[in-house]
This record gives structure tokens, sequence and C-alpha cells, in this order.
């Protein structure tokens, strides 16, 4: 069904392009002496960037709302890591929410 | 490597673990739904060792196996990725230096860098990270060949509720950095940014935007204060 040398050409960009992504930034760090403030900021950028993602990956599906089950899952397991507990723990009760939402008939 | 494996104690080993094995779950999802939507087996399984990312894999064989061109399947992974970089800037040191950079590069996932952030000590990130990149790439392949070889058995994940467990994992371990107002008002700042773009934005845009809220982090504060603390 599909070409299979464009397919093929399709994964070797991606994997080069991704690769470079991740490479750039342990490779312009090694040439330039980066003062501690901008260091900081690096560390900053990386715990927005992270806590955005925790937003739109647990509200968002594609370009319109989660639904109600999964967002609910997330909220139950940032309560409960808020809350001091275990990881195990925050991540099945995350999972078992969301499964259980769904299994009433929770979209 | 012997020391990353002193580095950490058993309770961040366990949590490691776990998220490993959580990966390596989605990973049969993954594998089981690009078999069933009709694409070969090798498919999946090169495109989990050579690009190693989740979501823009997902995103790949979703547009490929809907038939749409495999170029515009690699410009959406790509954007999706686009997010590497900045990580990249962060973790730099916690990577290290020389010919660690290549493999250290390479099992970059959001996972690792936020186990990463979570420790307060160069050598307990080094150690995380790179027990995190490197789990998460054995357990993530494993599960991607398992689930394309059990085909259309498992398609849908959802069930088992795991995409609530992974926003919940990936909250779970920036939470403690979040303690910080500072951070936390930036964050804050990002999230509304980046879920006000998501409806109009390509996949991926959107967390990246999030960087705008670095415009509200304040780091004029003395240093005194810091060490205070």
């Amino acid at each position: 069904m599909t070409n299979t040398p464009l397919l093929l050409v399709g994964i070797g960009v991606l994997a080069v392009g991704t690769f470079s992504l991740r490479f750039a930034g342990p490779a312009l760090r090694s040439r330039f002496e980066v003062p501690e403030r901008i260091q900081q900021l690096l560390a900053v950028a990386a715990i927005v960037l992270l806590t955005a993602l925790v937003a739109t990956s647990a509200l968002t599906d594609g370009h319109g709302p989660a639904g109600i089950a999964r967002p609910a899952g997330v909220l139950v397991g940032g309560v409960l890591a808020w809350r001091k507990a275990p990881f195990v723990l925050v991540v099945v009760a995350a999972a078992a929410t969301a499964a259980g939402l769904r299994l009433l008939g929770v979209p | 490597m012997r020391s990353i494996w002193r580095t950490l104690d058993r309770g961040l080993a366990r949590d490691i673990a776990l998220v490993c094995l959580a990966d390596g779950v989605v990973g049969l999802s993954y594998g089981a739904i690009s078999v069933g939507g009709g694409l070969p087996l090798w498919v999946p399984i090169l495109l989990s060792i050579v690009v190693f990312a989740g979501a823009s894999q997902f995103l790949f064989v979703g547009i490929v196996a809907a038939g749409g061109s495999p170029i515009a399947a690699m410009v959406a992974g790509l954007l999706v990725n686009t997010r590497h970089i900045p990580f990249g800037l962060a973790v730099s040191d916690v990577i290290g230096r020389g010919w660690k950079r290549w493999p250290g590069s390479h099992v970059m996932t959001d996972e690792n860098v936020a186990f990463a952030m979570g420790q307060d000590e160069l050598e307990r990130q080094r150690a995380a990270y790179w027990a995190g990149g490197i789990g998460i790439f054995v357990c993530w392949n494993i599960g991607v060949v398992i689930g394309g070889l059990a085909g259309s058995v498992i398609t849908d994940t959802d069930v088992f509720g795991l995409d609530a467990a992974f926003p919940a994992v990936l909250m779970a371990l920036v939470l403690p950095s979040l303690r910080d107002r500072r951070t936390r008002t930036a964050a804050l700042v990002g999230v509304v940014i980046a879920l006000v773009a998501t409806p109009f934005l390509p996949a991926g845009l959107p967390v990246l935007l999030a960087l705008l809220g670095l415009l509200c982090y304040r780091s004029d504060k003395p240093a005194v204060e810091e060490a205070t603390r």
C-alpha cells in the first residue's frame, strides 16, 4: 500500500532530524562557557516545557479537548503526587481512574 | 556505568523501573496500532530504534497508515520533536562530554529529562538521566516488537487508562521543581499559552510556545536569598 523508498526517506530524515535536535543542546553548550544565570534559566525552561507537556497531554487530544476520563485520572495522580504518595501509587491511580471512568461510559 | 547503579538509591531505581515498564506497555500499543493499521512490521520497529521519540512515532504511523504522505508525516514528527533543543541545552552537563554526548542525546526523552531535573546533585542527575534513558530505550523497543508481532490484538491502551498515566508521571516528576514560586509562575503562564494555542497550531508548537512563560521569570533575586532557603 505504501511507497517503500519514500517511507524510508521519511523515516531516515525524521531520524537524522530528531537526533540533530537532541544533539544541538550538548553540542552548543560544549563550545561556549555559559553564565550561571543562563544555566539557571535553561533549567527553568525545561520545567516550563515539561509542565506545558503535562497540561496539553492531560487536557487536549489533537486540536480539541481530551474528554473527562483522562483529565480526571491525571488530577487524581497529581493530587496523590502532591500529597507525596509513592510514585507507583500515582501512576496506578491515574490509570485506574481513567480506565474505571471509561468502563462506566465516561468519555 | 557501574557508578550509575551505585548512585541510584532504591526508591529512585524503583521509580525509574516503573516508568520503563509503563513505556514498554505504550510501546506494545504503538506496535499493535501500526501493524493493525496496515503497515509492515519493520516500519514501527525501525522508527523506534532510529527515531526513538514516542509522540512523533505515533504521529508518523498515524499519518502514513491513514494514507498520508511519509514526507508530511516526517515534517509533523520533526515539529513535535523541536522541544528536544531546549531540553538538550538544559541537560547538556548531565549528559556529559566527549563520546557520551552521542548515545546520551539519542536516549533523551521527556521522562528521563524530568527525572534528571528532579534531582539536586549533578551525580544523581546523571544517574537518573542515563538509567532512565537506557531503560526506556530497551523497554520501549521490546514492547514495540511484541506489540507488532501481536498485531491487532491490543490496539487501544486507552481502555487501561495509560493515556492518563503518562501526564501523571510527568506531573509527579516536575512537581518538586514547581515549589519554587518564580518557576511556578513561569510554568503556569506557559501552560495557559500552550492550551490557548492548541486548537490553532500544529502538534508540537503549542508546547514550544510555552517557553514565552520564561518572560515572567525573574532571576534577579540576590543569591543570598537562595542560600538561606
